[in-house]
């Protein structure tokens, strides 16, 4: 299981709660305090994407945020329940008919993750989108003998 | 923390300081500022993001649509920014090309070009 796990519903004023959660985390975790505020805003472009996705397919679930703390790494996944249009499936319909730059901010909010972490990976299928991003930990200092 | 913003007019420029978390949730209320604003006939716009704790990709999107109204009345949007932390989401985006960005609002609302 995941060290902390976060459910919320799909609603902007929850991704601040999760970006304080998952910096409060990964200091905890040992991801270095310097990469700490890249960690803050690639969660938030995550979960802000899952929320724009649950908003505009009417998708009542939450969306989730797996904070886990591996050894010497430290991972969070933010999945989304939106079903997307699998490789090939071109225009299937249901997809995010936006006015004026939804899919704009989207495609940025995914440039700045991809931007900000070298360890990152997008997967999407029919029952949702997961955006995977893991950073290294430093031990905490031993004492040397 | 909540966004804070406030307005001020200097010559034919308008001064918009910002301050505290811009994301998904309160980035909308920076919109609705920059549109009054426009709509108004504001169209020479300097954002002080001097207090801007927090930058995420739906604040840029907010500058971006600021950039492309007042331009629609051949206006500008400059920010000041000494933030590394928020310089950096403008670099990564390629948006430090697009927006001019100043050191001081003093800077900024002496700029011509």
């Amino acid at each position: 299981m995941a060290t902390v796990e976060l459910r919320f519903s799909a609603l902007p004023e929850h991704v601040r709660t999760a970006r304080l959660v998952a910096a409060a985390v990964a200091r905890r975790a040992g991801v270095d305090e310097a990469v700490l505020d890249e960690v803050r805003l690639a969660v938030g472009e995550a979960c802000t994407r899952a929320v724009g996705l649950h908003q505009i397919g009417g998708i009542s679930a939450p969306v989730k945020v797996l904070l886990i703390e591996e050894e010497k790494q430290f991972s969070i996944e933010v999945g989304d329940e939106a079903p997307h249009a699998v490789a090939g499936g071109g225009a299937s319909g249901g997809g995010p008919g936006d006015a004026d730059g939804e899919a704009d901010e989207d495609e940025m909010g995914l440039a700045v993750i991809s931007g900000l972490v070298d360890d990152v990976e997008v997967s999407a299928g029919e029952h949702g989108g997961l955006i995977k991003m893991t950073w290294p930990t430093t031990p905490p200092p031993t004492i040397l003998v | 923390m909540d966004l804070s913003l406030s307005t001020e007019t200097m010559g034919d420029r308008t001064i918009v300081r910002v301050g505290g978390e811009i994301d998904v949730y309160t980035a909308p209320k920076l919109r609705e500022q920059l549109v009054e604003l426009v709509n108004d006939g504001s169209f020479h716009l300097v954002v002080d993001m001097e207090g801007v704790d927090f930058l995420d990709s739906t604040g840029l999107g907010v500058l971006v649509g600021g950039l492309k109204r007042v331009r629609a009345h051949e206006g500008s949007l400059r920010l000041v920014c000494n933030q590394e932390r928020i310089l950096k989401i403008f670099r990564i985006t390629g948006l430090t090309k697009v927006f001019p960005i100043h050191t001081s609002v003093e800077e900024a609302v002496a700029a011509t070009d």
